[in-house]
C-alpha cells in the first residue's frame, strides 16, 4: 500500500514535469530561428492575438505554430504506436519504422510518383499524403494476415522486416529507371520532415489522431491483460483475436498518419516508450499512453528544434536528429536491460 | 447432459490442433472441491486437453460443462469468474511488481479502467497471503525465483475467485520443497474453498498423493481414468510410461532404474530398511545380487524384489521356513562374497545370524 502512494506521487510528479517541458519545448520553439522574438510579445501574440507587428505574427502563426504544433501531434502518434506495436510483438525493437511501415509508404509513393508523373509537374502534396498513408496501412496489412497465421511474435517481426526491404527493393529499382526530376518530391519526402506544416495538416492529422489516441486510453485496461500474453489474456476474457486486429490496425493509422504528414521518422516509435518507462518506473498502460503521447510530443518538438537550428540555415531531415538521439538511447537500455535480465 | 452438481464435466471431449483429434471420447466429471491430475508421458496431451478445457483451444468435437452449462455459451467475462488458470507460458512482464501482476486477476470485476477498489486490494492481499508471498509483493516479477513465481501466478489465479483453476505441470522446474509447498497450497485451497482442480503432473508420486481423481493419457485415448487406488499399480504405471528397464512402485511412489542382470555375485544380508541403501549402491555398479531373508512386510523388500531377481523372502508375519534357509544357503555359496548390513536380530530374526554364520569366511567388511 505504501509503495502505491509512492508511485502515485512519482506518476504525478513526471507528469507535471513533462507537462513543463511540452510549455518549455513549444515557447523555446517559437522563440527560436532565424527571426527573434522576445517571450513577452510571443505570448501577447497567441494569447493575446496582437497583429500589431506583422511580421512576426506571421511567422509565429504561420510557420512556427502549425510546425511545431505538427510536431507535437506526429510524435506523440509515433510513440503511441510504437508502445502499441511493442506490446504486441512483446518485442523492445518493434517499431513503426522497423516493421516496413514507412518503405511499404514510400514504394506506393515512387510508384505514384512515377506512374503520375507524366501528368503533373509538381506532385499534389494531397496525393503524397494519401500516397503514403495507403502505402503504410497496406505493409501492415500484409503483417497482419501473416499474423492469423504465425503465432510466434519473434518470427512475425522479422516478416515485418522482411517486407520492409522487399519493399525497399522495389522502390531503388524504380529509382533507377526514373527520371531524376520525376522523383524530386520522393526524395523531399524521404528526408522526413516537419517543414511546410500548414494548419490544413494540424487539423486533418489531429482528427485522426486525437480520437485514435482516445480509443487507444480506453483499451488500456485490455492491453495490460494482453501485456502478460494472449494465453493469459484470454483467461481473463479478452477476446484475443478480435484484439490483434484492433492492435494493429490502430498502430498502422497512427504511423500510417505520420509517414504520411513528415515522411519516415526513424526511433522515436522504439525510442520514446523505453524512456517513458524509466522514467515512469512502470509499464502499466493506463499511464504508458498519456506519457508516451505527451513524451513523444516534446522529444519530437526539441528534435524539430535541433534540426532546423544546430546547422541553420542549413535544416537537416527530422530523422538525422531522432536517430542521432534516439539509437544510443536505445543502444544503452538494451545493454543495461540485457546484464539486469541475464545476472 | 443430465444436471447433477458436478462443477466441472467433459462429455466426449475431443481435442487436437487443426482439426485433426488427438485424443478423443474423453468423459469425466468433477465435484466441487476435487482434485484432477492429468498423467502420462511427454508429448501425451497433455496440455492439449487443458488448453480445450480452458478455451484457449477450439475442441475437435464433444463438451466441456462447467456448472451444468456449455462453456461455449458463456461469454469470456463469465468463464473468467468461474475458471483461472495458471500456464507454462513464460511471461516478462517489464517493471511490474508481483502485487500488480497478482492484481491482475482482478480484472474481470474491475471496471473499465481497471482501477481497484479497496474490496479488490483486499482480495489480492489474501491471495497473497495464500500462497506465502506477501513479503515478495513489492519485488519486480522478474527478480523472483522459479519457485516464487508460480507461487504469485497461482495467487493471480486465486484472485480471479474461480471455482475452478487449471494449471498445466505447476511443479516443473520447482526443487522438492517448492513442490510441495505449491501442491500443499492447491490441496488447502481445494478443501477449504471448494475449489475444483484440473491440473497436469509429471510427478507421479505426487500425482499419487495429492489427486482426488486421476487420468492416464496414452495414446491417442484415455488410458485409464479413476481413483489414485485403481490407477496406481505397479503394472499399470509401467504400462503407462512404457517402463521397460527400471520399475515403479505403487505404494511408495518411488522409482527404481534398472536391475542388474546375470547370475548373483554378491549376497546382502539384510532387514528392517538397512539393506536398501546397499542393493542401490550395487544396482549403481551394475552388481547382480541375492538378498535374504527379506519378509515381504520389511521395508528393505520393495527394493530388493525392485532390483534383484534372486530375493529369499518369507510372508509377512510368518516364520521362515527350512527350505527357505536352504535356499539363502544356497546362493551364499554361489555368491563371491557376502554383505551385512547388520540387521538388528530380534526374537523374531534369529535366521539373520544363521546366515552370518554360514557365510563366515565370505562375510567382507563394507567399504563404502
Amino acid at each position: 500500500m505504501l509503495s502505491e502512494s509512492k508511485n502515485n506521487l512519482r506518476y504525478s510528479a513526471v507528469f507535471t514535469v513533462l507537462i513543463l517541458l511540452f510549455f518549455f519545448a513549444v515557447i523555446w520553439n517559437i522563440n527560436t530561428g532565424s527571426v527573434h522574438i522576445p517571450i513577452p510579445k510571443i505570448l501577447s501574440i497567441i494569447f493575446g492575438r496582437n497583429a500589431s507587428d506583422t511580421t512576426a505574427y506571421g511567422i509565429i502563426w504561420k510557420i512556427r505554430l502549425p510546425r511545431l504544433m505538427l510536431a507535437a501531434i506526429l510524435g506523440g502518434a509515433l510513440s503511441l504506436s510504437g508502445f502499441l506495436l511493442q506490446t504486441f510483438f512483446r518485442n523492445p525493437i518493434a517499431g513503426p519504422f522497423v516493421l516496413g511501415i514507412s518503405s511499404g509508404a514510400k514504394m506506393f509513393l515512387a510508384i505514384v510518383t512515377i506512374a503520375l508523373a507524366g501528368f503533373f509537374t509538381n506532385i499534389p502534396v494531397t496525393v503524397t499524403i494519401l500516397a503514403s498513408f495507403i502505402g503504410s496501412m497496406l505493409s501492415m496489412l500484409l503483417v497482419l494476415l501473416f499474423s492469423g497465421k504465425i503465432k510466434n511474435m519473434s518470427m512475425l517481426l522479422v516478416i515485418g522486416i522482411m517486407i520492409s526491404y522487399i519493399c525497399s527493393a522495389v522502390t531503388d529499382f524504380l529509382i533507377n529507371f526514373a527520371n531524376d526530376a520525376d522523383i524530386v518530391n520522393l526524395t523531399h519526402w524521404s528526408h522526413g520532415s516537419f517543414s511546410a506544416a500548414s494548419w490544413a495538416e494540424v487539423g486533418i492529422s489531429a482528427l485522426i489522431v486525437i480520437p485514435t489516441f482516445i480509443v487507444i486510453f480506453c483499451l488500456s485496461k485490455p492491453i495490460s491483460a494482453y501485456s502478460l500474453g494472449e494465453g493469459y489474456a484470454q483467461s481473463l476474457g479478452v477476446n484475443v483475436k478480435l484484439f490483434r486486429v484492433m492492435l494493429i490496425i490502430l498502430s498502422s493509422i497512427l504511423s500510417a498518419c505520420v509517414t504520411a504528414f513528415a515522411g519516415p521518422i526513424s526511433f522515436v516509435g522504439i525510442a520514446v516508450p523505453h524512456i517513458v518507462r524509466i522514467m515512469f518506473k512502470t509499464s502499466k498502460p493506463i499511464i504508458m499512453v498519456p506519457a508516451c503521447v505527451l513524451t513523444g510530443a516534446v522529444f519530437c518538438m526539441l528534435c524539430d528544434l535541433l534540426a532546423r537550428t544546430m546547422f541553420a540555415p542549413v535544416e537537416l531531415s527530422i530523422s538525422t536528429v531522432t536517430s542521432a538521439i534516439g539509437a544510443p538511447i536505445v543502444i544503452k537500455l538494451m545493454v543495461s536491460r540485457r546484464s539486469k535480465n541475464e545476472s | 447432459m443430465k444436471a447433477d452438481n458436478s462443477k466441472l464435466s467433459l462429455d466426449k471431449l475431443a481435442v487436437g490442433y487443426g482439426g485433426n483429434a488427438l485424443i478423443s471420447d474423453i468423459t469425466l466429471s468433477l465435484q466441487p472441491g476435487e482434485i484432477l491430475t492429468l498423467i502420462g508421458p511427454n508429448g501425451a496431451g497433455k496440455t492439449t486437453i487443458l488448453k480445450s478445457i480452458t478455451g484457449h483451444l477450439a475442441t475437435i468435437a464433444g463438451t466441456v460443462f462447467i456448472d451444468n452449462e456449455n462453456m461455449k455459451m458463456l461469454s469470456g467475462k463469465e468463464v473468467a469468474t468461474k475458471l483461472a488458470v495458471v500456464l507454462t507460458d513464460r511471461i516478462k512482464p517489464e517493471l511490474m511488481t508481483c502485487r500488480e501482476l497478482v492484481a491482475a486477476g482482478r480484472y474481470p470485476y474491475t471496471g473499465s479502467f481497471g482501477m481497484l477498489t479497496t474490496h479488490d486490494n483486499e482480495v489480492v492481499d489474501r491471495a497473497l497471503k495464500a500462497v506465502h508471498a506477501k513479503d515478495i509483493a513489492d519485488r519486480d516479477v522478474t527478480e523472483i525465483s522459479d519457485g516464487q513465481r508460480q507461487r504469485i501466478l497461482l495467487a493471480r489465479a486465486i484472485c480471479q475467485e474461480p471455482e475452478i483453476i487449471v494449471l498445466d505441470e505447476p511443479t516443473s522446474f520447482l526443487d522438492v520443497k517448492h513442490k510441495i509447498e505449491l501442491l500443499e497450497i492447491l490441496r488447502g485451497m481445494a478443501k477449504k474453498d471448494n475449489i475444483t482442480v484440473v491440473m497436469s503432473l509429471h510427478e507421479i508420486d505426487l500425482a499419487q498423493k495429492i489427486s482426488d481423481k486421476i487420468v492416464c493419457i496414452k495414446g491417442d485415448r484415455i488410458a485409464a481414468y479413476g481413483t489414485p487406488d485403481e490407477i496406481f499399480t505397479d503394472d499399470k504405471i509401467a504400462e503407462l510410461y512404457g517402463i521397460e528397464h527400471g520399475s515403479y512402485s505403487a505404494l511408495f511412489g518411488s522409482v527404481e532404474l534398472s536391475r542388474p542382470t546375470g547370475a548373483p555375485k554378491v549376497f546382502v544380508i539384510g532387514g528392517a530398511g538397512l539393506g536398501t541403501p546397499f542393493y542401490r549402491a550395487l544396482q549403481k555398479t551394475d552388481t547382480p545380487f541375492a538378498a535374504g531373508i527379506i519378509p515381504k512386510n520389511d521395508l528393505d523388500y520393495p527394493v530388493a524384489a525392485a532390483l534383484s531377481e534372486n530375493v529369499i523372502t518369507t510372508e509377512a508375519y510368518e516364520s521362515v521356513s527350512d527350505e527357505q534357509l536352504a535356499a539363502a544357503k544356497k546362493l551364499i555359496d554361489s555368491a563371491d562374497y557376502v554383505l551385512d548390513a547388520k540387521p538388528p536380530v530380534g526374537e523374531f530374526n534369529g535366521y539373520v545370524e544363521e546366515l552370518r554364520k554360514y557365510s563366515k569366511d565370505k562375510l567382507s567388511e563394507v567399504i563404502k
